[in-house]
């Protein structure tokens, strides 16, 4: 396995395949959940890890799942992992799994899990899959993460607030105060809010892709234009 | 009827064995997974109900354990679908307060749960939202502790102070404040509290009787 796939799958990941913003996949839970970072951070940490234990178990057992019954076996890794990710959030951040409620057991039917299990691990040997899961799932977490923030923002005024419901009480000082005495813009922590939001971090993400491929057709371009002339005078001024 | 072919039948095998041996395999990391933070689950649940209680009844304040000391009731007035527990407070055997559990139903998106603290002479200790709740953010959210001091307003109050007929919101001619642009979530959540009360007001005796000699196991406040 070279670097330079490793290197594909991590840009695939997080940029060129993003679940959320290329996908658009998992949308329900995306648009549910990022009232706030805690919450957005919350469920994105939990599809992470399913994600990655899914294909992982799916690349370790490819060999021996015939295409016949690849899908309810896949199913059946996806739904166990789940709910032992639901064991343990409510086991260590309770407060948090009451608040994410239904949306923990869904990550079973968010697609781009099945997606990445049928389409990258069933073909994949176990560290490369790894590596996909992992990249998925941190490019769909950031998403999930920016949406939180700017609605957390936007909505309330402020960000960080009720970290300690995810990392332990050490963490309730992250709360950060944005606006002082803000009323919050309703929109924002409302559901219409999560879809303008999200489309607007498409619409950045589509912006950037653009401006890189102008640069690099103007790199490209470069060499070849311009004055070929040389200065054989000493006089610089 | 022609027989299916022997190649047909291999794999159906083969593969009917290989579900199962995953449905095992998968169904085996569940259970040690349940098994492993079965314990951690129960002190969490326990955990947040105390911490939910004592909010209302200060652990100081009365001399039994609550947690344990139950009542069992389900009564129109709760607006409960099934049996939930009521918390039950004494200092040295004679009743000094109780916490309910109470559905508020007409929430603007959906059920309300409530706790409700009151004391044994029917003034109010309390009243606390049991997340999640379903009413809009920014709006109906006023309830929750975190966003204002409404919930607070109920404290002290009973089934005479305010006047029954002052039991509304502002809007309808009672003493409770609404929210700006948000009458459903406060309306439904007095009117929730004073069921309550009319409930406590006339069941109190027969609760704490009831519960004396019976020690239940703990439930959690989830369904």
């Amino acid at each position: 396995m070279h670097t330079t796939e490793y290197k594909n799958i991590t840009m695939n990941g997080l940029w060129h395949k993003n679940v959320a913003t290329v996908q658009i996949l998992g949308l329900c839970p995306l648009l549910a959940v990022t009232g706030s970072v805690v919450n957005a951070l919350g469920l994105g940490l939990a599809t992470l890890a399913v994600l990655v234990g899914s294909n992982l178990s799916v690349s370790l057992a490819r060999s021996f799942v015939t295409s016949a019954i690849r899908l309810p076996a896949f199913v059946m890794i996806i739904a166990s992992l789940t709910t032992c990710v639901e064991f343990i959030m409510q086991a260590y951040t309770f407060e948090l799994y009451q608040i994410l409620g239904i949306f923990i057991p869904l990550i079973v039917t968010n697609c781009c899990i099945l997606g990445r299990a049928e389409a990258f691990a069933s073909k994949n040997p176990v560290m490369p899959s790894v590596l996909d899961g992992l990249m998925m799932g941190a490019g769909f977490m950031i998403v999930l993460f920016l949406l939180g923030a700017m609605r957390e923002i936007l909505g309330h005024g402020t960000l960080f607030s009720n970290m300690d419901l995810l990392f332990g009480s050490g963490a309730a000082h992250m709360k950060i105060k944005i606006f002082e005495e803000f009323p919050g813009v309703l929109l924002a922590a409302l559901p219409p809010g999560a879809f303008l939001g999200l489309g607007l971090i498409i619409a950045l993400k589509n912006f950037i892709n653009r401006q890189m491929e102008l640069h690099e057709i103007a790199k490209k371009g470069a060499p070849v234009r311009g004055s070929k002339r040389v200065r054989t005078t000493g006089a610089i001024t | 009827m022609a027989e299916p072919s022997p190649s047909i039948v291999h794999s159906i095998n083969r593969n009917a064995l290989a579900l199962a041996v995953f449905a095992v395999i998968t169904v085996g990391i569940v259970a040690l997974t349940h098994v492993s933070t079965r314990d951690q689950i129960k002190l969490a649940q326990q955990a947040a109900l105390e911490n939910s209680l004592y909010q209302l009844i200060p652990k100081a304040s009365h001399t039994n354990n609550m947690l344990k000391d139950i009542a069992w009731i389900k009564h129109p007035l709760l607006a409960t679908d099934k049996e939930k527990a009521a918390y039950l407070a004494r200092v040295n055997a004679s009743p000094y307060a109780a916490v309910l559990q109470v559905t508020a139903p007409e929430g603007y998106g959906g059920k309300i749960q409530l706790l409700v603290g009151i004391y044994y002479d029917g003034t109010l200790a309390g009243v606390r939202l049991v997340p999640p709740h379903n009413e809009t953010p920014g709006l109906g959210d006023g309830i929750e502790l975190k966003k204002s001091d409404w919930m607070l307003g109920f404290n002290g109050k009973s089934l005479n102070n305010p006047h029954p007929d002052r039991w509304q919101v502002r809007k309808d001619g009672g003493e409770f404040d609404q929210f700006t642009g948000a009458t459903i979530t406060p309306r439904a959540v007095v009117k929730a509290v004073y069921n309550a009360l009319k409930y406590f007001e006339q069941n109190k005796d027969y609760l704490f009787d009831r519960a004396q000699h019976t020690q239940t196991q703990t439930d959690s406040l989830e369904d």
